[in-house]
């Protein structure tokens, strides 16, 4: 039989080394996150870790769980212990909000609207911008094929919706003219990637496409990670201010005893040394000081933000990207 | 019973083989096989080759140190603790299910094997959201599992429950036809001899049936490591804690990590050839076993 008790025993002896490596941390911390900030919790945590010893004496350990923004919230409601969330869309903390986990005015209890960073939505082309790719009209073009992740299950691409939409209230133009630039838009998105990364492979793995839609972290990374030799960054105009949000889940801090380390962890990352690492991960940082010295990374672009356009992203998500929506209307009346 | 049926079946072939009349042209036989193996290379062999090769791309450092990366060992540990606890338990499930059914006769058989079979038409991903209806924070037994501080959902146990959930139906099918085909003479014979049930069950059912429930088993586990869609609804994707090697795979390569991702495949492929290397023995050993029997 393949489980002979000698192997029953080395398993044990395994899980037992197993347990007690991870429990050798005075408090374990769990960051529930989205997709692409693997790379920046990796420094982030380190580097809270090591404050932490050094102004507490405690010692920390803190996990991560990365994965599609809103399915990662769905799981936190679900049950997921997170200590604190680290999203890209607010409607993700709203979501745990009515659910009772965080308090309705979580918003509130951290600066900037709760989001120490930022990002925007800018163009990856390719070498030499073949097809001239400046700004959103060139988007629309017929014979441009644009690629964008879908909005319906990815907050990257709702945020490339609403930055379209945007562009045409802001250059004047009334809800038809909007809801017509956006419609043609998306005439020139042939698939639809279930996210971010997804809609990065379809570009740079299988080739497809003249312009890539997408966050200005993702964009950058990609021209350092696959060789700037293939692909090039387009900032146009103008453009989206994406707020990544994070909360302290109170449900859980309160049981697990954790308050305290995961409030800090959090205002860990409105701190100088958190905010340098955050724009060394192509993420535009709150303070001042740190983003006037990566200038030459964060191109100023005219911003502008979901609320001013759409009251708020809660809003924006019943009118567009509800069933039935806006943005079902465009795709499924599209010829 | 079973020796019986072998018998008449090799002697059968062998007299078939016998007549060139009813034998397929050369020709015929070789578009076949050369059919076969083109498949075989395209569709089997290249993607394993593929899986191997990038996962050496960057030489051997990278992909050891992918390997030893202490989230890898965990998941690895992980992979190998979630089959070593699924696979036990659906051993004694499907030789009692198999049992059940192959032997008595009972009202509501017919929809126990169908039941049984349930796991194969369910979606893995819809078997992980059972789970997350049952056990999680929402879900039935939510509240009582918060209040007793029972994690299952995003820990092990949801792990497991899946695992075991998607792999219910191996041994059991496995076993199913073929103690329908032995019947029940021998053991009857055992009873009226004096045996007890347990007698029966270790001296006359369990030597019958060990080849097939072994081939079952080794089926079962290699289905039980390789499992994505359920385990990873219900695993919540905590590095180094609650990722089994198909989710790691996934992470890594969603992270352009593509060596790392492709040594923790090319793992997992040396895992599943293993198993067909000790299924491929378990085969042999039963065929000779029945040989010997036929001999004797």
């Amino acid at each position: 039989m393949p489980f002979s008790p000698r192997i029953v025993r080395a398993l044990l002896a395994g899980a037992a080394a197993f347990m007690l490596g991870a429990a050798h941390a005075d408090v374990t911390l769990l960051n529930v996150s989205y997709d692409v900030t693997r790379e920046l919790y990796k420094d982030i945590n380190p580097a809270f870790i090591d404050h932490w010893a050094k102004t507490t004496g405690e010692r920390v350990a803190v996990e991560q769980s990365h994965g599609g923004s809103s399915k990662q919230a769905q799981s936190v409601a679900n049950g997921l212990e997170a200590d604190v969330v680290t999203m890209n869309q607010a409607t993700d903390i709203d979501l745990l909000a009515r659910g009772g986990l965080v308090p309705a005015n979580w918003r509130k209890r951290l600066p900037h609207d709760s989001a120490p960073y930022t990002s925007t939505t800018i163009f990856l082309v390719r070498k030499g911008n073949p097809k001239q790719i400046r700004d959103w009209d060139d988007l629309v073009k017929p014979g441009i094929v644009v690629v964008v992740p879908n909005p319906k299950t990815s907050g990257n691409g709702r945020y490339t919706y609403l930055v379209a939409w945007g562009y045409a209230v802001k250059k004047g133009g009334d809800e038809a003219a909007a809801r017509d630039f956006v419609t043609r838009l998306f005439r020139n998105v042939p698939v639809l990637d279930g996210g971010g990364r997804g809609a990065t492979t379809t570009f740079t793995q299988r080739d497809l496409g003249d312009v890539l839609v997408t966050f200005e972290n993702e964009a950058v990374l990609i021209q350092r990670e696959l060789g700037s030799a293939g692909f090039e960054v387009v900032y146009p105009s103008i453009s989206l201010q994406a707020e990544a949000p994070v909360a302290v889940v109170d449900t859980v801090v309160d049981k697990k005893g954790t308050r305290k380390q995961a409030q800090a962890y959090l205002e860990f990352l409105y701190s100088p040394a958190g905010q340098e690492i955050i724009a060394r991960h192509f993420f535009r940082p709150r303070l001042d000081a740190v983003l006037r010295k990566h200038t030459r990374q964060f191109k100023p672009i005219p911003l502008f933000t979901v609320d001013e356009v759409f009251g708020s992203l809660d809003q924006a998500q019943k009118i567009h990207f509800a069933d039935g929506g806006v943005f079902d209307q465009i795709v499924v009346n599209r010829p | 019973m079973g020796a019986a049926v072998a018998t008449h079946w090799t002697v059968h072939s062998r007299r078939f083989e016998a007549s060139a009349a009813t034998r397929e042209p050369a020709w015929v036989r070789g578009i076949l096989i050369a059919i076969a193996l083109a498949f075989f290379a395209l569709f089997l062999l290249l993607p394993l080759v593929t899986v191997f090769a990038e996962a050496l791309r960057k030489g051997w450092g990278v992909y050891f140190a992918a390997l030893v990366d202490p989230d890898a060992r965990s998941a690895i540990f992980l992979t190998l603790l979630v089959a070593a606890i699924a696979v036990p338990l659906n051993l004694v499930f499907g030789v009692s299910a198999a049992w059940a059914i192959a032997k008595f006769n009972f009202r509501g058989k017919q929809l126990l094997t169908t039941l049984i079979d349930l796991p194969f038409s369910v979606s893995p991903v819809v078997a992980g959201l059972i789970f997350v209806l049952l056990f999680g924070a929402q879900g039935w037994f939510g509240p009582w599992l918060i209040e007793h501080d029972v994690k299952i959902i995003f820990a092990v146990p949801g792990l497991v429950l899946a695992t075991v959930f998607v792999t219910f139906p191996f041994v059991a099918r496995e076993l199913i036809p073929l103690m329908e085909a032995q019947g029940q003479e021998e053991e009857e014979a055992a009873i009226v001899l004096g045996a007890s049930g347990w007698q029966t069950f270790w001296r006359v059912t369990l030597p019958n049936i060990k080849w097939g429930l072994l081939y079952g088993v080794i089926l079962c586990n290699a289905r039980a490591m390789g499992e994505f869609g359920a385990v990873s609804v219900v695993s919540g994707h905590i590095r180094g804690r609650t990722n089994t090697m198909p989710l790691y795979v996934e992470i890594l390569y969603n992270e352009y990590n593509f060596a790392a991702a492709f040594a923790v495949a090319s793992l997992l492929a040396l895992l599943a050839l293993l198993t067909l290397v000790v299924k491929s023995l378990v085969e042999w050993r039963g065929r000779q076993e029945l040989s010997a029997g036929q001999e004797s």
